[in-house]
């Protein structure tokens, strides 16, 4: 590895970026667009949802609790319904998103510490699954003092219960700005190299390169090396937006964050040469990373629950890069867990970083047949 | 051999190149003198951009040996890429660079000395005229601008041999004489240069030529020996209806080829036709054509054609 000629191609790659204005604005405008797309499509400061109230117990205390819920604001009233079946109906047609019920016996539920009301949820709507949580927040014994009971200190979780329909597996709006670095990253970085080589093969660079005292491995790395650095722009990008317009939190190290965020853009990058290796043409190669992209958004726990794919899907899912990652992601920014804790992760990412970064130079051949 | 008491700096012997069924170079030997200008002459197809790939490695044979500079080529192609410079037929620079960009990052790659880096681009953009375009980019360069830049990026190393793969084919007249000075510059100071063309006029500037036709060395030469080999062969027909005359011509035995230059129709005969003039003769009367039938020099389109046509006519070898 000849170090000059290295940072030529780097330097060369660096110079060609500033001029190609299309891919510099994906850069910055891919993070944004999405980020702000998606970010504002989950949001989780859901307010007026449209609700049905059935009250039939009617009592000074179920009136109490049901004008607290309507005061959190998360739910506006736009029907009332005499049985719960009106309000399921309801639901269904898309009247109302979330239906509260406060069933005849409130009063002796109440007293027994058994759940006092139910509320039910439009669950085909994930964010208002994260809304309607907020309702079983609502305290039940402070509206109206209690004489006969002094359970006045009861914990409100578990007297209210929430029933989701349609999609019973709640998943929180948070986990998607950290997912939505890695689908950023997995979109752009695998695109910035899989049209590298083959880009330089259609215009008849190649033919010049091949011709020098150049290595495929100086090649390789020169080409990898400046779209790391973008990575890490877009990385930061995302999670200033993530926290100033969403307020996602970042729990754990900062630092944890840019190495799992380096990790899945060595990765990428290193899958994106390895395409670019194998393509005929730079519309070959943007089908091909279609091929990559396709199944990462869908298996990898980005948008459906991991823990329910089938086993094969599961093995498969765990050869993408972007499963890894979103598992560490979560784990650093959302639980605060620490890299260390999650090593498997860690190393399934740098082996795929090495493997298709092998492949990718013992693929390039200085030959023209 | 001329040339006899110079170092080789090329030899290939039973070059062969076959895409599949193809046969795109068919058994070709070759001896390139060191320090000079050889061309390869030959239409488009004919194997001059898939030999000149296997001579400096770029291709595997599929059958013949190569020694380039000393070098058995494609075994030592590594060894041989930092003494060779290689200007391909489509532009290869990068478009989106400057001159100066494309410049440092060849001198970088090529592993011209740091030191020596800047006195090089400055001396090159000095010699090809890029003084006032250094900022400029190439791909908004005029074609000839192109070629000179190409030009000036392959021998930014000084390498001991040059490969110029159809280097003028899309240039104008006077940008190619400027370009064939540098090529001349070039082989004074020492460098070996082959390239091909298909052009008559830049064959003929070439110290030795080689005529390539559907993969096969036809004729080698210098410009002079091959032309001289046609000696008496070659005539200038006037006459006031070119086209009809063409067509009495056609079929008479011992036309090699006929074709119109102007109001004239330029005439190749086989060797050994003796009294072919009598039947052209013959043939234009018969067809009611007043003509004049004039002996004329030969050039090294005759070669060609000579050349080419040696497998479908009556003549003989031509070199």
């Amino acid at each position: 590895m000849n170090w000059r000629r290295l940072w030529a191609i780097v330097v060369k790659e660096l110079r060609q970026l500033r001029r190609d204005r299309i891919t510099l604005a994906m850069v910055v405008g891919i993070p944004v667009f999405q980020l702000v797309l998606f970010g504002y499509a989950i949001n989780t400061n859901l307010r007026g949802l449209d609700v049905g109230i059935v009250d039939q117990a009617n009592t000074a205390g179920s009136r109490a609790l049901v004008l607290d819920m309507l005061a959190t604001g998360v739910v506006a009233p736009v029907a009332r319904a005499d049985t719960p079946q009106e309000l399921m109906a309801m639901i269904r047609r898309g009247r109302i998103s979330i239906g509260i019920v406060v069933p005849p016996d409130f009063e002796r539920r109440r007293i027994d510490g058994r759940a006092v009301a139910q509320v039910l949820v439009d669950g085909s709507d994930t964010a208002v699954q994260g809304a309607a949580a907020q309702l079983m927040q609502v305290p039940i014994d402070s509206a109206v003092p209690d004489t006969r009971a002094p359970l006045t200190s009861t914990p409100a979780s578990g007297r209210i219960s929430v029933v989701g329909f349609y999609n019973p597996q709640r998943r929180s709006a948070v986990n998607i700005v950290p997912g939505l670095i890695g689908v950023i990253l997995t979109m752009t970085m695998v695109l910035f190299t899989a049209i590298a080589i083959v880009r330089e093969r259609e215009r008849g660079n190649m033919e010049l390169l091949i011709a020098t005292p150049l290595t495929s491995a100086e090649l390789m790395v020169g080409k990898v090396l400046p779209y790391v650095a973008i990575g890490l722009v877009q990385t930061s990008v995302i999670l200033a937006l993530g926290t100033w317009l969403f307020e996602v939190p970042i729990r754990g190290s900062v630092l944890d964050v840019y190495l799992a965020s380096g990790l899945l853009i060595l990765a990428n990058l290193a899958l994106g040469l390895l395409i670019s290796t194998r393509a005929q043409s730079q519309f070959q190669a943007m089908q091909m990373t279609f091929f990559v992209f396709l199944p990462s958004i869908l298996l990898s726990g980005f948008m459906f629950p991991f823990a329910g794919m089938p086993k094969l899907v599961q093995w498969l899912a765990e050869v993408l890069p972007l499963t890894h990652f979103l598992r560490l992601i979560r784990g650093v920014m959302l639980r605060g867990a620490g890299l260390g804790e999650m090593w498997g992760d860690v190393l399934a990412l740098a082996a795929f970083v090495l493997v298709m970064m092998a492949l990718a130079i013992l693929r390039f051949r200085k030959r023209l047949d | 051999m001329t040339t006899g008491a110079d170092a080789i700096a090329i030899r290939a012997r039973g070059l062969t190149r076959r895409f599949g069924k193809l046969v795109a170079v068919d058994h070709v030997d070759l001896e390139v003198p060191a320090k000079r200008v050889y061309g390869f002459l030959g239409p488009n197809g004919s194997g001059k951009s898939t030999t000149i790939r296997m001579l400096c490695g770029l291709l595997t044979p599929s059958a013949g040996e190569i020694e380039v500079l000393g070098l058995r080529i494609p075994a030592q192609a590594d060894e041989l890429r930092p003494h060779i410079g290689y200007m391909t037929q489509k532009f290869s620079l990068f478009e989106d660079l400057s001159v100066c960009e494309n410049l440092e990052f060849l001198a970088a790659i090529q592993g011209v000395p740091k030191a020596k880096t800047k006195a090089r681009i400055d001396a090159l953009i000095g010699q090809y005229h890029f003084g006032d375009r250094q900022k400029q980019l190439a791909g908004t360069l005029s074609g000839g601008q192109k070629q000179r830049l190409a030009l000036a990026c392959a021998v930014i190393h000084e390498p001991e041999l040059l490969f110029l793969d159809e280097p003028t084919s899309a240039v104008d007249p006077e940008s190619r004489r400027d370009f064939w000075e540098k090529l001349f510059e070039l082989a004074d100071a020492g460098t070996t240069l082959l390239v091909s063309t298909h052009l008559m006029d830049e064959a003929e500037r070439c110290h030795r030529l080689a005529i390539l036709d559907r993969g096969a060395l036809v004729a080698d030469g210098t410009p002079h020996e091959l032309t001289a080999q046609l000696e008496g062969r070659t005539f200038i027909v006037e006459t006031a209806d070119p086209r009809r005359a063409q067509r009495a011509l056609d079929g008479v035995p011992g036309v090699l080829g006929v074709a119109q230059v102007g109001n004239t129709l330029r005439v190749l005969t086989a060797a050994g036709a003796g009294d072919v003039t009598q039947r052209m003769g013959q043939a234009l009367a018969a067809a009611a054509q007043k003509a004049e039938v004039a002996p004329a020099p030969p050039n090294l389109e005759d070669v060609f054609v000579a050349a080419t046509r040696k497998g479908d006519g009556d003549g003989e070898r031509a070199a």
